[in-house]
């Protein structure tokens, strides 16, 4: 399998006041042809920064000062602006959190999605039959009636599946999905991640889902990348890095879902402390602080260990899976 | 064990439209109701939680029991008190704290910590000997140190907002907490923390308490019942045991699917509900949730259905409510 | 040190514009102060053996058309800038506060009455205004004030009433009435201070358009009576002598430019710290 997506060795820091904050450190993430990869970690591990560093959309204070982004081969950070703004859309789409973010809200539905079609052959009854066939398809009921609709005049979760019909309309070789079903109703939640798998199975493209929701993952992804305070620190396919996590980080992170505990407790798992101050991260391993296992060879940056076959996990102390 | 809240037939209505449309309007079409008859009692002493899909009501209800939003119909009553015909509310909000949905949102953000966790006192003129002791004490309770004191709201993360949220909450000692959706816009790793710290603060001063949540995942931690709400109803409420284990409603049922697990292995048959909450204001005849419901029968769609007795315990609204043996099925 | 650095004072010293504006506006406030003590020569003591005088010792810039001295005057005419600039600022501002909170806070129609006025006003064209009112109203420094006030406590107005309606339904203003809060703690002590920071940001970004009202009016002989000092007035006066003794104009426009500069400035520094998602990116 070829890559749609390839992230390499890449770093962000962004200026502050306190210096570089560096919110991204030496992260690598394939998505091959027709994969579906997630990306989880709490908030700051640096998400948001991942996605708009793919579509070269990083605020003024951000440097990209190593990396590369290849999408199918093409190296997008050396992309012209032309070139990205034809890649965004049409090669590459996003689906975001707040649906609102990419709806414009004085324009009607039919005539954003008509304007995705600008570099289409065909009429505009062609264009809008086209657009109300991938509204139905997302499952909006009276999509011919919805094209006349704007945005505000529609649910959350219907905003929500416009925004797919959207990202999916000129079918993409790469979906990036950022924390799409957050602000849903785990009932919304389901239905949009069973619509996700449906489409992606339909004009197969491959799938970026971000999300700090390990249910969803689980449910959806084929791989998994663990994120913590801008380093990658597992990765696998989900079945290896959920059933027998190797990091210390995912191991916790898995604990402290509480929809794992079947019976009722008393304490709840967390993990103690707070993220790093990523203007001045610990040498070493990142997770250190926080770290029960730490010894101190930690405070040596760790390797990539592989554990079983593509699992891996940075950390001195991880052991290779027994399964 | 005695209620300390009690709620008959509360209604709470909205307006639907402004301006020349809502002159124009019947007057049926100008508002809609977001709570529609609520009765429920909380015991002093328990947890009860509140869930159902965004917009069912929960905000709105409890922001009717401490009077942020006006009732339309029917009484609230707290620890014996009938609280309507304008009551004292500063008493009565002197012991029912609330804490807020955002847990940055929800603190002045011109103000330091110390005062944030002070404010109940000062605004119920209650002198302190010594107002910085106090203020450390109350954050220590809520495990957050002394360096704490003189941050502002946005130098805190969610969490630590969310700590002092439940400092401030519980300065006065109160007799009842209404919590709107605590671990919302917590990263799981942090919410462990803020539950147990409830938990251990329920524990310690008996106090009764009214969570909100669409966190399904916490309600066996947290809750000794559930109430269950659609379209500003409740539709089942019970033990929380009952409620998870074997639920009654077919929409309790399936909320309780609708529940990503981080378990790849676990990928079981669910019903996914279709198609959305119906809007305010196009209530469907009958039982409300029978376009959506995967068990409805003919007669669902003419007949509403009332709380009654649950033959598993609680009170369901269901014509059919679903037993073990269907569950299975 | 470090604590010093994060407060307003500290970040504004931290900018290198905020402290260039400080510095002009310190020495505009001093010598305005200080005015009558500075200054070398009586402002309107007319000396007619030395009109037209060239900058020397005894006259540092130089005499106008009638033979006063330019600096000494030039030093009145702050004093005049500054104290009209203050008090049309201040009228303006509070009458702004106070009809912003009420439009914020009042019913629906209350609000759309005020929301119309203040468009009203907004609308006219200040100069128009003042051309009116100066034909009714004596020359003076109160006319002067009073045209400011006019044409400008709407925006003050505007402002605040936007700021209270967002804040007014925000979850700790709620979280406020839900501890039992009353109505005045909750405008004072939580409304308020929130209102206040765009509030002066308006205000300082205002100051330098008032002094350039007051020497616009002077100018066109609607401002300050004849004789007075004011930087306008000046550069009127220095306009007619411009080929022989261009110090009259400067004397007039440099500490104008200077003094606008100056607050344009300092209202853009204050606003760049002031409002935290400018703050946030850099
Ligand atoms: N424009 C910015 N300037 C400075 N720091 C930023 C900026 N954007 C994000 N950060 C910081 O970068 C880190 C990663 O942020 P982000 O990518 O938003 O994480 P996530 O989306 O996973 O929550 C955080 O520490 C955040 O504070
Ligand atoms: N101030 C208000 N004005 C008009 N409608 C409101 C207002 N507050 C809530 N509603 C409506 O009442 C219903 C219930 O809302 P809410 O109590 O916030 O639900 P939940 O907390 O369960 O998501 C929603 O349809 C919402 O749009
Ligand atoms: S390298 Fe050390 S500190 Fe880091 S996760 Fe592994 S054991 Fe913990
Ligand atoms: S009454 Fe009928 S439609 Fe309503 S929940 Fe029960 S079975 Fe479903
Ligand atoms: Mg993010
Ligand atoms: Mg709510």
């Amino acid at each position: 399998m070829s890559e749609a997506l390839k992230v390499e060795d890449l770093s962000v820091h962004y200026d502050t006041r306190e210096g570089a904050l560096q919110a991204l450190r030496d992260v690598s993430i394939t998505v091959p042809e027709g994969g579906i990869v997630g990306v989880v970690g709490e908030s700051g591990c640096g998400k948001s920064t991942l996605i708009n560093a793919l579509l070269q959309l990083l605020p003024e204070n951000a440097t990209i000062p190593a990396g590369r982004i290849t999408l199918q081969g093409e190296d997008v950070t050396r992309a012209g602006t032309r070139r990205l703004r034809q890649m965004r859309g049409q090669e590459i789409s996003v689906v975001f959190q707040d649906p609102m973010t990419s709806l414009n809200p004085v324009l009607s539905i039919g005539r954003q999605m008509r304007d995705i079609q600008y570099r289409q052959q065909g009429s505009r009854a062609a264009k809008d039959s086209r657009s109300a066939a991938m509204l139905g398809r997302v499952g909006i009921p009276d999509p011919v009636g919805k094209l006349a609709a704007y945005p505000h005049e529609l649910s959350g979760g219907m905003r929500q599946r416009v925004a797919i019909a959207m990202a999916a309309l000129m079918r993409p070789r790469v979906l990036i999905a950022d924390e799409p079903t957050t602000a849903l109703d785990a009932t919304l939640e389901v239905q949009i991640i069973e619509l996700l798998k449906e489409l992606q199975q339909e004009i197969g493209c491959a799938i970026l889902f971000i999300s700090h929701h390990l249910g969803v993952i689980a449910e959806l992804c084929d791989r998994v990348v663990v994120m913590y305070a801008g380093v990658a620190v597992e990765e696998g396919p989900v079945a290896d890095v959920f059933l027998r996590p190797g990091h210390p980080y995912t191991i916790k992170l898995i604990e402290c879902d509480p929809g794992k505990l079947k019976e009722k407790v008393t304490d709840l798992p967390s993990i103690p402390g707070s993220l790093p101050d990523l203007t001045d991260p610990p040498a070493g391993c990142i997770f250190r602080p926080r770290c029960d296992r730490a010894t101190e060879i930690c405070a040596t940056p760790p390797p990539r260990k592989g554990l079983n076959g593509a699992h891996w996990a940075a950390c001195h102390h991880a052991k290779v899976d027994k399964a | 064990m005695t209620a300390l809240l009690s709620l008959r037939d509360v209604v709470v209505e909205f307006p639907a439209l402004r301006g020349l449309k809502a002159l124009l309007a019947p007057p049926e079409k100008r508002r809609v109701r977001a709570l529609d008859g609520i009765s429920l009692d909380v015991l002093a002493g328990e947890t009860l939680a509140v869930v159902g899909e965004s917009g069912s009501g929960k905000t709105t209800l409890a922001r009717a029991i401490n009077g942020l939003v006006p009732l339309a119909g029917g009484q609230v009553s707290f620890d014996g008190m009938a609280l309507d015909e304008s009551p004292d509310w500063h008493a009565v909000r002197r012991r029912v704290a609330m804490m807020f949905q955002d847990p940055v949102g929800s603190l002045s953000p011109r103000k330091t910590v110390r005062d944030l966790v002070l404010e109940p006192f000062a605004i119920h003129g209650i002198r302190l000997q010594n107002r910085r002791d106090k203020a450390v004490e109350l954050l220590a309770d809520a495990g957050l140190g002394p360096d704490f004191l003189h941050r502002y709201p946005h130098q805190l993360s969610g969490g630590q907002a969310r700590r002092v949220g439940v400092a401030r909450a519980l300065a006065l000692t109160p007799a009842l907490v209404l919590a709107d959706e605590p671990t919302a816009g917590l990263d799981v790793s942090v919410q462990g923390e803020i539950l147990n710290l409830m938990n251990r603060i329920k524990a310690e001063h008996g106090l009764t308490t009214l969570i909100i949540t669409h966190n399904l995942n916490i309600l066996r931690h947290i809750a000794d019942r559930i109430a269950v709400m659609y379209l500003g109803r409740i539709v089942e409420i019970g033990p929380v045991e009952r409620l998870l284990s074997d639920p009654a409603h077919p929409y309790t049922r399936a909320l309780m699917a609708a529940n990503p697990e981080p378990d790849p292995t676990a990928r079981r048959e669910r019903i996914v509900l279709k198609g959305e909450t119906p809007a305010l204001n196009a209530r469907p005849p009958g039982c409300e949730f029978h376009p959506r419901c995967p068990v409805a029968r003919p007669d669902c769609a003419s007949r509403a259905p009332v709380l009654e007795p649950a033959t598993t315990g609680g009170r369901v609204a269901c014509h059919y409510p679903l037993t073990k043996e269907t569950l299975s099925a | 040190m470090s604590a010093f650095r994060h407060t307003l004072m500290g970040r504004l010293l931290a900018d290198p514009l905020a402290v260039f504006a400080m510095a002009i506006i310190a020495l505009l406030v001093v010598s305005a102060l200080l005015a009558d003590v500075i200054a070398p020569h009586d402002p309107s003591a007319m000396n007619l053996a030395d009109r037209f005088a060239s900058p020397s010792a005894t006259y540092w810039m130089g005499t106008d058309n009638l033979g006063r001295d330019t600096f000494s005057r030039l030093l009145q005419g702050g004093r005049i800038a500054l104290y009209v600039a203050l008090t049309a600022v201040s009228i303006a501002g509070l009458i702004g506060l106070i009809l912003g909170m009420l439009a914020g806070f009042g019913p629906r129609w209350l609000d759309n009455a005020l929301l119309f006025f203040f468009d009203t006003l907004r609308a006219y064209p200040t100069i128009i205004l003042a051309l009116a009112l100066a034909a009714l109203m004596p020359r003076g420094l109160g006319t002067v004030i009073i045209v400011v006030v006019i044409t400008s406590f709407a925006e003050y107005g505007r402002v605040v009433r936007t700021q209270t309606l967002s804040l007014k339904n925000a979850e700790f203003i709620l979280a406020e009435r839900a501890m039992g809060a009353s109505f005045a703690r909750i405008v004072f002590h939580h409304i308020l201070p929130n209102v206040l920071g765009p509030f002066f940001i308006l205000a300082a970004m205002n100051l330098p358009v008032v002094i350039t009202i007051e020497a616009g009016m002077s100018f066109l002989g609607i401002g300050v009576p004849p004789g007075t000092p004011s930087w306008g007035a000046t550069l009127k006066d220095g306009f007619d002598y411009i080929r022989t003794t261009p110090w009259i104009l400067l004397s007039g426009g440099l500490p104008l430019i200077l003094a606008t500069l100056g607050f344009t400035f300092l209202g853009e520094a204050l606003r760049d710290q002031l409002d935290p998602r400018l703050r946030k990116t850099r």
